[in-house]
């Protein structure tokens, strides 16, 4: 399964080892506090060694770890979210959550790709891998956003779009470049942050902003690993050397220019302290934001659009 | 047949001709031998059962246009940005691509007329990298949507890719941002944009530029899709129908406007150039 929740396995041990003996320690005269502060700093050690330097490959895999915050954990601490539903056509799509939200006390439009957090919820969010539907109910409520002027703040954490029949019936690629041209024309301030994965053009549809903050373990890739082995060598089984060749670390593609910001995560991974690595992306947000809509919405187009013109081409 | 205009001549080397004269190529449907000057002839239909071959950029151009193409972008050449290699480097793979196609990258742009009407004319070649879009390929199109907003002509893309290109990575995928931006800001100005989806158009570069235009036309059972029919099947573990993700089957969904036989694509062209085409109010 994943790698790391199996090297969390070795560490979950010496954590029960450690709340043993402090609780041993408490009831007793005899103190213990040296062999404690041993296994402590052994603790320490592994995790650095585990977690310390992590591989592209290691690195998608913190990236799907299913502890990993989710779209839904940021929304949630917005000090408001009242979710709106439905592309208006169709269906509502829950593996995209969207509606108006509170950051800070400014109003924002939020919207976030939802993964499950378990296998239930999985299923019933297709693995975070949004429909047309899902990609049209971002398109209008980014419409709206811009009509009423409220800053979009999006999450991005997808393998990708759906692949399946009933989307392609529904055109997929539509629902998709629709999405791009909306953020692309968008009059109001857009900022994407990567918390998860960022799989391919199913992830662009959310992430064409103004700006681009990745969280430090997350990655942001033209096709998933798995997918891109399978389009080059149609071999599957060959993606942790896709991972490695493709530049889908946030520090990357901070490097390329792709993005513009990293926020870091705690030795381990965002899920170790979920709650203060929501709090830090909430504030970073805010900040870009704020900068944001101090400009005008023609100089924020013009930027932004100079922003992407400039991305990976070259003195002419 | 019109013979070959001077530019082309040119561009193809003077024995093209002489060569083309001297192949066949079967037909991948019906199994029909068919003399490649004779194919050129029925612009690359099969004479027996109507099967659409893919096309070269630049035999498709002298297809569609009156007379003279002027080409744009044609100088952006691609780097290494990832610095990749799997088998082969990326640039050897760009170097064999260039060698096999007469091709510089995976799409031709530029300006001439259809019809007596100034276009905007972007053409794809699934010849080079399977078509892909990478940094060259954004850039060549983002610099033609820009041109032509100057000029305020309407644009015609033929698209005919397998999506990103990966050996770019992200900066392939950013090259969907980076045409729409051109794309949204040329059609905000009022000006028309036409996309005929040719064999194959998947991928970031159907769910970019390509699903972004005011009128959809597509060439007879094109397959058109976002993800691969190997994607598919792998995903939903069943064997897809035949007519899946054809230009007709998209047709019957309401993705696109109209199927159009390449003998007719012209004529079709000019008719909807000539009622787009912005007039004075």
């Amino acid at each position: 399964m994943n790698p790391i929740v199996d090297r969390e396995k070795g560490l979950l041990e010496l954590e029960k080892r450690i709340s043993e003996l402090r609780s041993v320690n408490a009831s007793q005269p005899v103190d213990m506090s040296p062999e404690i502060a041993a296994l402590e700093a052994k603790y320490q050690q592994i995790l650095q060694e585990v977690f310390g330097s992590l591989t592209p490959w290691m690195k998608v895999h913190m990236a799907r770890h299913p502890a990993r915050p989710t779209s839904l954990d940021y929304l949630g601490a917005l000090d408001r979210f009242d979710e709106l539903h439905g592309d208006r056509q169709f269906r509502d799509d829950p593996s995209i959550v969207g509606g108006f939200g509170l950051l800070y006390g400014r109003p924002v439009m939020a919207i976030g790709e939802q993964r499950g957090r378990d296998t239930k919820e999985n299923v019933q969010r297709n693995f975070g891998m949004p429909a047309p539907e899902g990609y049209r109910k971002v398109e209008r409520l980014a419409h709206l956003a811009s009509r009423l002027g409220l800053p979009i703040v999006t999450f991005v954490d997808t393998k990708g779009a759906d692949p399946g029949i009933t989307s392609e019936e529904h055109a997929q690629s539509e629902a998709i470049a629709s999405c791009l041209r909306a953020f692309s024309s968008a009059r109001v301030p857009i900022v994407a942050t990567v918390i998860g994965e960022g799989g391919s053009g199913g992830a662009l549809a959310l992430a064409i902003a103004d700006r681009v903050i990745m969280l430090e373990h997350s990655t942001y890739s033209v096709a998933s690993p798995d997918a891109c082995a399978a389009i080059l060598w149609s071999d599957a089984g060959k993606a942790e050397e896709a991972a490695s060749r493709l530049k889908l670390t946030a520090q990357d593609l901070e490097r390329l220019g792709v993005i513009d910001e990293i926020v870091p995560e705690p030795l381990g991974g965002a899920h170790r302290d979920s709650a203060s690595v929501v709090a830090r992306v909430l504030s970073t947000i805010d900040a870009a934001v704020t900068r944001l809509a101090a400009l005008s919405p023609e100089r924020l187009l013009e930027e932004r659009y100079r922003k992407y013109r400039e991305i990976g081409s070259w003195p002419a | 047949m019109a013979p070959t205009p001077e530019w082309l001549r040119i561009r193809r080397g003077a024995d093209a001709e002489a060569r083309d004269a001297a192949l066949w190529s079967k037909c991948p449907v019906c199994g029909e031998v068919l003399y490649r000057r004779d194919l050129a002839a029925n612009l690359y239909v099969c004479t027996k059962c109507g099967h659409h071959f893919r096309m070269g950029a630049y035999d498709r151009i002298s297809t569609i246009v009156d007379g003279d193409f002027t080409e744009v972008g044609a100088d952006v050449a691609p780097g290494d940005p990832l610095g990749w290699s799997d088998k082969k480097s990326y640039p050897a793979k760009l170097a064999s691509d260039r060698e096999k196609s007469g091709l510089s990258e995976a799409v031709v742009c530029g300006f001439g007329q259809i019809g007596g009407r100034d276009v905007a004319l972007g053409v794809m070649d699934f010849n080079f990298r399977g078509g892909t879009m990478g940094t060259v390929v954004g850039e060549r199109i983002t610099l033609l949507f820009e041109e032509a907003r100057k000029r305020a002509v309407p644009a015609l893309l033929f698209t005919a890719s397998g999506g990103a290109r990966m050996e770019e990575g992200m900066l392939a995928l950013m090259q969907m941002a980076k045409t729409t931006a051109a794309v949204a800001r040329f059609m905000e100005g009022g000006n028309p944009y036409i996309v005929v989806l040719t064999d194959p158009t998947t991928g970031g570069v159907s769910a970019s530029f390509a699903f972004q235009a005011d009128v959809i036309v597509a060439e007879p059972k094109a397959m058109i899709g976002f993800a691969g029919r190997r994607v598919i099947e792998q995903t939903v573990r069943q064997k897809l129908p035949d007519q899946f993700q054809t230009a007709e089957f998209l047709l019957e969904k309401g993705a696109i406007d109209m199927v159009v036989d390449r003998h007719e694509l012209k004529a079709t062209l000019s008719r909807l150039l000539e009622y787009m085409t912005r007039r004075a109010s």
